[in-house]
Order: structure tokens, then sequence, then C-alpha cells
């Protein structure tokens, strides 16, 4: 079981099933339905899926706040099954949800990015070190003793994150942690995850259902009914437009455009992703009909 | 009309009153009220009310700031002096008008209460508004610790009392945001009677008892998440430990207690 390909993801799920009892509707749902998925360290991730495909509870068991009806779920090789390795697990994986307000316990910024560590009880100079370290990555380090109440959306959202990487995690899942900001916030946040990423050797591991956030992403997971649909590097996903059509999700506006370009004739790649790729495709595209004629 | 709740809210700053540990300015504050329970007479009252000013303005609060935390409680004072000044009988009389009688003695005792009265508030004012409520509720949750010993859940109330102060202004600001939304569909909270009034209340509780639940769901899960496992072994960023500065503020309060008996010895 302990092959060199299992140390190098940090999420496994073996057969990871899972279904909510509801009290009026006798039959249980089935959210999760038979999940393999490996996740390897040092990489971007996102997971997709429209709401009620399962992706959120997917991602609730990566750090054991749900568990496992059916099959296994392995954080750095330790089942999250096993309750004595739980607060080794939820260091591990650190998690930032949706709404900033329901995260934040303290009335100080810094008192906040120090709940983590004052759980797992380090003495005061390292927590102090620590949260100085995680408030400086997310750039909040001038707001450490504001209250957060009276901060914008985004920068709340920042210190939910550094309030995560005081713990420092090898592994962060965001749940959705642009949903309710504003586009500069939204900005801010998806700067903060690809750096995390980049400079900080941190897995990131991003549920949402915007698409042009999965766009910087190494790897994309497509979720349906509780089911994986499609795998792969955003190139290959994005190139599948009728399959991602049949998921009920928005495709990006530039793989729509050199889709329909190709449908119409034209002889075009579709791996571009952004819209300054986009632009240079369709560009060298044109150029290089004009050359043909 | 929401915004304006200043009780319990705190200025940051970095004075010495800030910089005191929660748990002495707690002591030091009841033994300001002790004090001001043993004054006698204007020299006292003088005394007691410079010590008052003087912190205020070491704290660097606003006076604005006091004078709005005072607002609630006007009618409690203007209740108080003048229930003093009609039903206290001295024997320096006044004013007389029928069975309207007023003393000397009743101004003097009425204008003593209301003094006390503000001087008491404005104390704790004090506390709270150079104190963050998380330091407080650390304070209280050391000095309280000794009935960890009985079984008295100490960490969980402090937490509570923590996680509570938190929601407040989120709660406000939701509270605010309903009612927009419940007046934009012609909900009318300003007029009519008080039964009336208290029926349109409703619409706006339920969504907010709606949403505090789930908030209170979510704000569970971000802090499991975050390893919170109840108050074992559980360490904190800021220690409190008396230090130079503490010792002086006992040092103070008990000067202030004995200046206000000795004071209280030229009470007219």
């Amino acid at each position: 079981m302990r092959g060199t390909d299992i140390m190098e993801s940090i999420i496994k799920t073996e057969n990871l099933v899972f279904s909510y009892y509801s009290q009026d509707n006798p039959v249980q749902k089935t959210v999760l339905n038979n999940i393999n998925l490996e996740i390897e360290k040092g990489t971007f991730v996102a997971v997709i899926g429209h709401n009620g495909s399962g992706k959120t509870t997917l991602a609730k068991h990566f750090n054991a706040i749900l568990l496992p009806e059916g099959g296994c779920v392995y954080v750095n090789n330790m089942d999250t099954s096993n309750e004595e390795l739980i607060l080794e697990i939820r260091r591990n994986t650190g998690m930032v949800f949706q709404n900033p307000d329901n995260q934040i316990v303290a009335t100080i910024v810094e008192e906040d990015v120090a709940f983590a560590p004052e759980n797992l009880g380090y003495p005061s100079d390292e927590i102090r070190r620590r949260v100085d370290e995680a408030l400086k990555i997310v750039g909040m380090y001038e707001y450490r003793r504001h209250a957060p109440h009276l901060l914008s959306g985004g920068q709340k959202q920042r210190i939910a994150i550094a309030g995560v990487l005081a713990m420092r995690p090898e592994c962060i899942v965001f749940d959705e942690p642009t949903a309710m900001l504003d586009p500069h916030g939204r900005e801010s946040i998806i700067k903060i995850m690809g750096d995390l990423r980049d400079n900080y050797g941190v897995t990131v591991v991003l549920i949402t259902h915007h698409m042009d956030e999965a766009v910087n992403a190494d790897r994309i997971i497509v979720m349906s009914d509780g089911d994986i649909v499609m795998d792969g590097t955003p190139k290959e996903i994005f190139r599948n437009i009728d399959s991602l059509r049949n998921t009920g999700l928005d495709i990006p506006e530039t793989s729509l455009l050199l889709h329909d370009l190709k449908n119409d004739g034209f002889d075009i790649s579709l791996d571009a992703l952004t819209v300054d790729e986009c632009a240079k495709t369709i560009f060298e595209s044109l150029q290089s009909s004009n050359r043909g004629n | 009309m929401l915004k304006d709740i200043t009780l319990g809210q705190f200025f940051p700053g970095d004075t010495v009153v800030h910089r005191l540990d929660p748990r002495s300015k707690l002591i030091v504050m009841i033994m300001y009220i002790t004090g001001l329970f043993m004054a006698k007479g204007f020299p006292a009252y003088g005394f007691m009310f410079a010590v008052l000013v003087t912190c205020l303005a070491i704290s660097k609060i606003k006076p604005a700031a006091v004078l709005r935390g005072l607002r609630p409680i006007l009618i409690i004072i203007c209740l108080t002096v003048l229930l003093n000044i009609f039903f206290i009988r001295g024997e320096t009389v006044l004013f007389q008008y029928y069975s309207i009688v007023i003393t000397l003695e009743g101004v003097y005792t009425a204008i003593f209460m209301a003094m006390r009265l503000i001087m008491l508030i404005v104390c704790t004012f004090l506390l709270t508004y150079t104190t963050s409520p998380i330091t407080l509720t650390d304070g209280l949750e050391r000095m309280l610790s000794p009935l960890k010993k009985i079984k008295l859940p100490v960490h969980e109330f402090s937490m509570m009392m923590s996680i509570a102060l938190r929601m407040i202004p989120t709660l406000i600001e939701e509270t605010d945001k309903i009612m927009s939304a419940q007046k934009s569909r012609g909900a009318d909270f300003e007029t009519g009677g008080l039964i009336k009034r208290a029926k349109a209340i409703l619409p706006l509780i339920i969504p907010l008892f709606i949403s505090a639940f789930r908030r209170a769901d979510e704000l569970a899960t971000a802090m499991e998440s975050r390893c919170y496992h109840g108050g074992d072994g559980r360490t904190k960023l800021n220690v409190l430990r008396f230090s130079g500065i503490d010792f002086a503020a006992f040092l103070f309060g008990a000067c202030v207690i004995a200046a206000v008996i000795f004071l209280g010895r030229f009470a007219v």
C-alpha cells in the first residue's frame, strides 16, 4: 500500500460513498457515489460542478468534517475515520469557507489568526511568529490590530485564509471562497491562491462554479450528481465543450468563441484559456489564413 | 439607528490604560467603585471626578464617545435626580408650594446620586472602551479559572461570551438589511400601536433567527476545521502577566480609596 505514488499524494479517496438522510424524505439521497481520487502534493486542483453536484460534500471529507459512509479518505496517509488523528489531519488540510463573516471567531484580526495555533497548544512566541508570517503572506499585516467587522469582504476573506495558514497546512481547501465577494476582492483571493501554490508549495484545492477561476488550475475535476465526470488539465477539459454543457456548467466565453469559430470552418486551436491567449490564437489563425490565400 | 449602540464597544489604542492587564483593570475598577460608595461630600466627589477625567484623558477616550454611551441611561439619571429632589426632606427648606417641598439636603443628595451614577457607568466605559472584548473575557476566564476545579465550564462560558461579542456587529448589520428588505416590500415598523408594532417585528425576527442558526452552524464547522477541541491544552497568543504598571495601578486604586476616606472628613 505504501508505494511511492501514495507518498506523493496528499489526499486520496477510495470508493468514497456518502448520502444524506432527510426527515421528510425516508429515501436517502446519495451525494457522493464511489469517488476515487488522488490529489498530488503541490498542485492546484479545481473541483467544479453545479449546485448539488456534491463538490462541497467532497471537500468536507478532506479534513474529517464529514466521515465517509463507505470507502476511505486518506490525508497524508492518515485515515480520516481514525479519531486520534483528527487534529493532525485538520492541521494538515485547512479549509476556507464561502462566507468570511461566519469563519472569523475573534474581534481583533491577529487574535483571530491566532485561533488555530492556540487550539493546537503552541507556545505564545511560536503563535506570534506564525500569526505575523500568515498575515504578511495575505498582505494584511498592517491591519493586525483592526476589528474584522470594519473590513471589506475581500479583506475578511484574506484574514480567514491567514487563520488557516497559521496552522502551516500542507493543503488548503477553498470552498467557493469568492462567492460573496466583489470583483476586486475576488481578484485578490485568486492571486493569493496562485501565490500559495507557486511560492509556498501549498497544495490548493478550489471548489467553485466559476469556470474562469478554474482556468489557472493545474488540473480540473468536474463533478455531476455525485460522480466525477471529467478529470484533466484545463485545456483538455475546455476542449470538450459538449460534455461540459451536459453537466449544466457555464463554459468560459473564450472557449465558446473558439469552438464556434472552429465549427464555422476556421482552422483554429482550442487551447486558449485566457482572453489574451484567445485573442492571440484568433490573430494567428487569421494571419495564416491570409497567407494561405 | 441600530448602529448607535456603543455599550461594550472597544476603541483600539496604545495607552497605559490599554496596556494594563484586564484583570488589574477589573480589580482597580472595583476599587474605584468601592471608593465611589464611600465618598461623602463635595471634596471627595470632586476628587473622584478628577480621577476619572484624568484616567479618561490618559486613555484618550473621546468625550463624545462617553456622552453617547451615557445617553441610554439619561432617563434613569433624570428620574433619580427628580425623586431625590422631591422626596428627601431635610431641614433647610429652599422652596415650598403646598405639599411640594424642596430642601437643600434633597438637592445635595440628588447631585451626589447623579454624580455617583454617571461616574459608575463612565468608569465601566473606561474598562470596556480600552479592553478588547476577547482580552476581557480572557481576563475573566483567568480570574475565574479556580472554579474549573469544581467543574464549572469557565472556558466554555468565556468562549460563548467572546463569540457573542464577535457576532453582535454582524447581526446588527443583518437586522438593518432585513429591515430594509421588509420595508421595501411595504412593511411598516414605525407607526401604529404597541401591538401592531410588536406584530411588525415578527417578519424581522424570524429571518434573523434562521440566519443566526445557519451562521452558528457554519461557524462551528469553521472552528472545528481550525482544530478547536475545547479548552484542554489551549494556549494563548497574548499570555496575561502582571507587570510593573499593574502593580502601579493597584497602588493607585488603594491611594484613591484612602484619599476618599480622608476627604470624607471635610464633608459639609
